[in-house]
């Protein structure tokens, strides 16, 4: 389903251009509002109408295979965490509201800046852990796995199948 | 032309497409890395981009290890019976030692990963998949690689690599276009990590008219992962094992969760269980290694993917579609239901959006199922890409020279749907091959491997002509027309595409033909594609989007290319339900218990293939004792 975008609620922002991985939601030069340029190279991925501040941006399914009358609309909140979703059907007898969390942290404040981390020891160099393991890996004191710890070894060919 | 020329020297570590494989490359860079320049090159915005641009609703590959669940060499020998056999390995283990580390992070970072109230342990969807609130996946992982990073370049197509002059076959960077103000971008770097993606839009879709972006795989997946390296003179590996995906007719809507979780099944229009009866035949084509329904039944081996494709399509071919998944059951309970529909919210829209329109209630109606158009990329039930080089504790001697997830052109690494031979890396095992390349990165430019290098002005210059001749082709051109889009001078980028789309079908096995090709059809299929080569010459772009789709089809070109190159090389029908060589109906082990491996010379364009030993891992017990 293309988006489409309501000319009295966009103020041709530019979130939406911005975001949109096909760069398919483009400024009009003469209308100086956002519109899909192509259609045809829309995933529907909402990406955009999430974006879009003044939730001028809307999805008609594909003229193809989706009859008209029907609806999907989201509100994304960074903020509370949270995403919302309305579907309504074409012939109105369903109407779902849902709601899922986005996050369980502020927004990008438990990431660590890895600058700032002690600096890997030789010894980690050579070794073929990364960042934090084996903590990640595992629970109890293990190490990494190998071929060897696991007892295993590679054979050529059907044979080893 | 008015564009200018951005030059940025001196990176370290160039990240070429930041999806799930570039963010992780770039986040843990910096680890090894802490005074090293790490640069992102990203053909959209990092925040939204790739396959996982719309969110994802489970984690496809964790092991779970530290709830006592899987060990690697479980999910090794899960891939390589899905793949029938034809995985690397080496890669597989290594990439499922580390995949936890990656999603425990991903759940520091806040990411919404569910727990089973009852053990505490994430709460499983199947064996390996784990269950999400993914919807900000990407925006995540991207927050984090924007933290690693020192620059982050968004809307650049990175369009060629830069070689090293000084020594051959090393890389020496990258160059691009901004999609926006059309500057030529140059990235002069150490080493480069390629993140870009597998392809869509390679074959001829279902999908037409205005719902051609409807496909499965991203609608921007442009190849551009082996684009960049096929031209670089890179060795691919196992660029004919395409995938074809049973999916919700029409919307594609993933379908693990409604089999995995949801325990929703198959049956065909007369509402028959049918695949079981496919499977005699399919044993005596694949033979009892590859398929053997009893063990399955006792040890609950899986049955492959392609195996499974197989049965769908020959039901609808004798008559008896439309396939349907039975949804009627589970969707009563009020929880499931709503599970059913948040998958679809959480990762394909689409699909929700389709069933509103079409009144479709899967509580009251089995939607139907129906195959795909085939996909080139490496990251799903399927491991096209670059040949690399594995760790130095598991790898034989074969696949081995040096440092992890490099290909065999110095300095430059793969991640994701990039690297080839390693199928079920999904989002999770793309973002932890990202790290590994990574750290690979930093240890081949601490080793001195990236000293002297040299580019010269004529090489930059070179590739900025090639990169901008599309829109000075449709300058010369467009006024011998009074109007419109036929011109004998050239095509624009979406009639590229048309032809290229249809030639794959056509001669390579695509929707219309069953999936069939064979060694006359991909003949005449090479010749075809060599033509439409030089035609490309002669694209023309009108504005600077359209230059960008001229070099996504340029890219997808390059892919297909090697598709076909490959598909003609294994002689055997390896994974009936992806393709079919109708010369070659069965699996041949004496002959094809292999990997192919192809190289394009960057100069004169031809491929030469090559055959590479497989290894398996086998229990030392076990072998003792055989
Ligand atoms: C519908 C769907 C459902 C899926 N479901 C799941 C699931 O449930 N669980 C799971 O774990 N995985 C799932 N996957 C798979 C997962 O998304 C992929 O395995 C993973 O994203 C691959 O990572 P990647 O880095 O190789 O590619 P991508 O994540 O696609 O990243 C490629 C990046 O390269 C950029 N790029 C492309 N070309 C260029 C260029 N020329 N120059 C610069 N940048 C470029 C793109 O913009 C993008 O950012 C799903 C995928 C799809 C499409
Ligand atoms: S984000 Fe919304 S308001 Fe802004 S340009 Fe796009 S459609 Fe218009
Ligand atoms: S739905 Fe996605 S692909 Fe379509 S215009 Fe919006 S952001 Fe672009």
């Amino acid at each position: 389903m293309p988006t489409f975008v309501y000319m009295t609620r966009c103020d041709g922002c530019g979130h939406c251009v911005d975001i949109c991985p096909s760069d398919i939601m483009h400024i009009d030069k003469v209308t100086r509002r956002a519109y899909n340029i192509e259609p045809n190279m829309c995933w529907e991925c909402y990406s955009c109408v999430k974006a879009c501040p003044h939730h001028a941006i809307d999805v008609r399914g594909y003229a193809d295979f989706a009859p008209l009358g029907h609806s999907v609309r989201v509100i994304r909140d960074e903020e509370k965490g949270v995403i919302a979703w309305r579907i309504k059907f074409r012939n109105g007898k369903k109407d779902m509201n849902l709601l899922a969390p986005i996050t369980t942290k502020p927004w990008g404040k438990h990431i660590p800046q890895l600058k700032d981390v002690p600096a890997p020891s030789a010894e980690q160099r050579a070794s073929q852990l990364l960042f934090n393991e084996p903590k990640y890996i595992r629970m109890d004191d293990g190490d990494i796995h190998t071929l060897k710890s696991n007892g295993l070894k590679l054979v050529e060919g059907v044979e080893g199948y | 032309m008015a564009y200018k020329t951005i030059v940025e020297d001196d990176i370290d570590i160039l990240v070429a497409g930041a999806g799930l494989g570039g963010t992780g490359a770039a986040w843990e860079a910096r680890y090894w890395g802490q005074d090293k320049k790490i640069v992102i090159a990203e053909k959209a915005n990092i925040d939204r981009s790739g396959a996982v641009a719309q969110g994802l609703y489970a984690i496809n590959c964790y092991m779970g290890t530290r709830f006592g669940e899987n060990n690697p060499e479980d999910h090794v020998r899960y891939a390589r019976i899905d793949l029938m056999g034809m995985v690397r390995e080496d890669l597989l283990f290594d990439m499922a030692r580390h995949v936890d580390s990656a999603v425990h992070q991903f759940e520091e970072w806040g990411l919404p990963l569910m727990r089973n109230p009852k053990t505490g342990a994430y709460q499983r969807e199947g064996r390996w998949q784990i269950m999400i609130h993914g919807e900000s996946y990407k925006p995540i992982v991207a927050e984090a690689a924007k933290k690693s990073a020192d620059k982050v370049f968004n809307r650049i197509c990175v369009t060629h690599l830069l070689m090293d002059e000084a020594k051959e076959n090393r890389v020496a960077g990258a160059v691009g276009f901004n999609v926006r103000t059309g500057n030529y971008h140059v990235f002069k770097s150490k080493t480069v990590v390629v993140g870009a993606g597998g392809a869509s839009n390679i074959y001829k879709p279902r999908s037409v008219g205005e719902g051609a972006g409807r496909v499965w795989y991203a609608p921007w997946s442009s190849g551009s992962a082996y684009g960049l390296l096929i031209g670089a003179g890179a060795k691919m590996t196992q660029m004919e094992n395409r995938i074809v995906l049973a999916r919700f007719k029409d919307g594609y809507g993933p379908v693990g969760a409604y089999f995995l979780h949801l325990k929703t099944y198959t049956q065909n229009g007369f509402g028959e269980e049918y695949e079981s009866k496919w499977f005699p035949a399919l044993e005596e084509m694949v033979g009892k290694r590859y398929l053997d329904v009893e063990a399955s039944h006792r040890t609950h081996r899986p049955i492959p993917t392609c195996l499974r494709n197989h049965a769908l399509i020959n039901e609808v071919n004798a008559g008896r579609g439309p396939i349907h998944m039975v949804t009627m059951e589970a969707f009563q309970d009020p929880h499931l239901e709503e599970i059913g529909w948040h998958n679809f919210l959480g990762m394909t829209v689409g699909q929700a959006v389709l069933w509103a329109a079409t009144d479709l209630d899967p509580k009251y109606e089995n939607p139907e199922l129906t195959t795909s158009e085939p996909y080139v990329m490496g990251s799903h039930a399927t491991g096209c890409g670059a040949w690399c080089s594995g760790p130095e504790d598991l790898s034989p001697p074969e696949y081995y020279w040096g440092y992890n997830r490099m290909t065999t052109v110095e300095g430059l690494f793969g991640a994701g749907d990039a690297v080839g031979g390693t199928p079920h890396a999904f989002s999770s095992g793309s973002f932890t091959e990202g790290r590994l390349a990574a750290k690979a990165a930093c240890q081949y430019i601490d080793d001195g491997k990236a000293e002297g290098i040299r580019v010269s002005e004529s090489q930059i210059e070179r590739r900025r002509e090639e990169i901008y001749k599309p829109m000075e082709h449709y300058k010369t051109y467009r006024n011998e027309i009074t109007a419109g889009t036929v011109n004998p001078n050239y095509i624009n980028p979406r009639q590229a595409l048309d032809r290229l789309q249809k030639l794959m079908d056509e001669y390579c096995g695509g929707v219309t033909v069953n999936y069939m090709t064979n060694e006359k059809l991909l003949n005449i299929g090479l010749k075809k594609l060599k033509v439409f080569e030089e035609d490309l010459e002669k694209i023309a772009a009108e504005n600077v989007h359209e230059l960008l789709r001229a070099w996504e089809v340029k890219h997808r070109h390059l892919t297909s290319e090697a598709v076909m190159q490959h598909t003609l090389f294994r002689k055997e029908t390896r994974w009936p339900g992806y393709y079919y060589r109708g010369d070659a109906l069965k699996v041949d082990d004496d002959n094809w218990h292999v990997l192919t491996v192809s190289r394009r010379d960057p100069k004169t364009g031809e491929y030469t293939m090559e055959k590479a030993p497989l290894y398996h891992i086998v229990d030392e017990a076990e072998e003792a004792a055989a």
